[in-house]
């Protein structure tokens, strides 16, 4: 859902960079306290493994494909505001070393992926663990059911994008995007139910701290 | 393995991912292009591009011949570049007046 140069208005794309830019100002000064000593080349890891896998687009339905997100992952294992900071790394590095993604739309793509992705991705997490449960199905059941809804969310949000930008209307590509991605984020509960449990088995230090006290 | 085991491993997982599985990545359009092109609006994305400079465009490294070798090679440089400006920030930003407490 890298949204390209040309589907949205030059408002909205402004008023995206400011949002992007006030939430990357607090993560960088906030997100070093929220990493345990670890964590450091975890942050790399955790980058680099979610630029990989987003190259790996996978076919869903007839003609269409999708490709891992990895913000939910990344909140997982660092907290949210690393998981912001590991999606303002990977979109920046693909948009001006790759074309993926416009430049006039990273504002945008980082306010999806790393805030609606990575920050609320994580809070969904967190309130699913609630209700689900701390024991090890609990868990992996909270993992699963925020990494699905981050992808439903984040699709929609871009809808929405598109739509305020007068580019289509919301009654067609509202649906058209939750629904392509209610399959992809089943792609995404899969991959990052997979990870984040054989990280818990080998290294469950490595987690975010709230993490690993939650499965203590 | 001792501290740095999981990053070593989680670093070659992900370069073997980006070098071995890129070439096989679906070419169908992403969920955004089919939309945009069954809604009609895609060609607004093909009209212009704000950033022409990027090194690697598209995934394939200029001046390999094979497309698999170039798009696995775009996937080592972007995977590397990645992991190494993520630690480098991380570092920064750990060793930024953090006190350590989160150790």
């Amino acid at each position: 859902m890298h949204i390209p140069d040309g589907f949205v208005s030059t408002e909205l794309s402004v008023a995206a960079f400011a949002i992007s830019g006030a939430v990357a100002a607090v993560a960088l000064k906030k997100a070093g306290k929220d990493l345990g000593e670890k964590q450091v080349p975890l942050l790399g890891v955790t980058a680099a493994f979610v630029f990989a896998a987003q190259m790996i687009n996978f076919p869903v339905l007839g003609g269409t494909s999708g490709h891992f997100m990895g913000a939910v992952l990344a909140s997982v294992m660092l907290g949210p505001l690393n998981a912001f900071i590991v999606m303002l790394l990977v979109l920046s590095i693909q948009c001006l070393g790759f074309a993926d993604g416009g430049l006039t739309a990273l504002g945008l793509n980082v306010f999806n992926m790393g805030v609606v992705g990575g920050i609320i991705g994580y809070y969904m997490f967190r309130g699913i663990l609630a209700v689900s449960g701390k024991s090890k199905n609990g868990y992996a059941f909270a993992v699963g059911a925020a990494s699905w809804l981050s992808i439903v969310l984040a699709s929609s949000v871009c809808a929405f994008e598109i739509a305020l930008s007068g580019t289509a209307p919301l009654k067609v590509v509202l649906p058209s995007m939750a629904g392509v991605h209610a399959l992809i984020g089943v792609g995404e509960a899969v991959i990052t139910v997979s990870v984040v449990s054989l990280v818990a088995g080998v290294r469950p230090d490595m987690l975010h701290k709230q993490m690993s006290e939650a499965r203590a | 393995m001792e501290k740095y085991g999981i990053v070593t491993i989680g670093l070659m997982v992900a370069l073997a991912i980006a070098i071995f599985a890129s070439p096989f990545a679906s070419s169908f359009p992403d969920g955004l292009e089919w939309v945009a092109e069954k809604v009609g609006f895609l060609h607004l994305s093909e009209e212009y591009a704000a950033w022409t400079k990027s090194p690697v465009p598209d995934y394939e490294m200029p001046g390999v011949g094979n497309p698999a070798v170039a798009t696995a090679l775009a996937g080592l440089a972007g995977t590397l570049a990645v992991f190494l400006a993520g630690f480098g920030l991380a570092k920064l930003m750990k060793s930024d007046k953090s006190g350590g407490s989160a150790a």
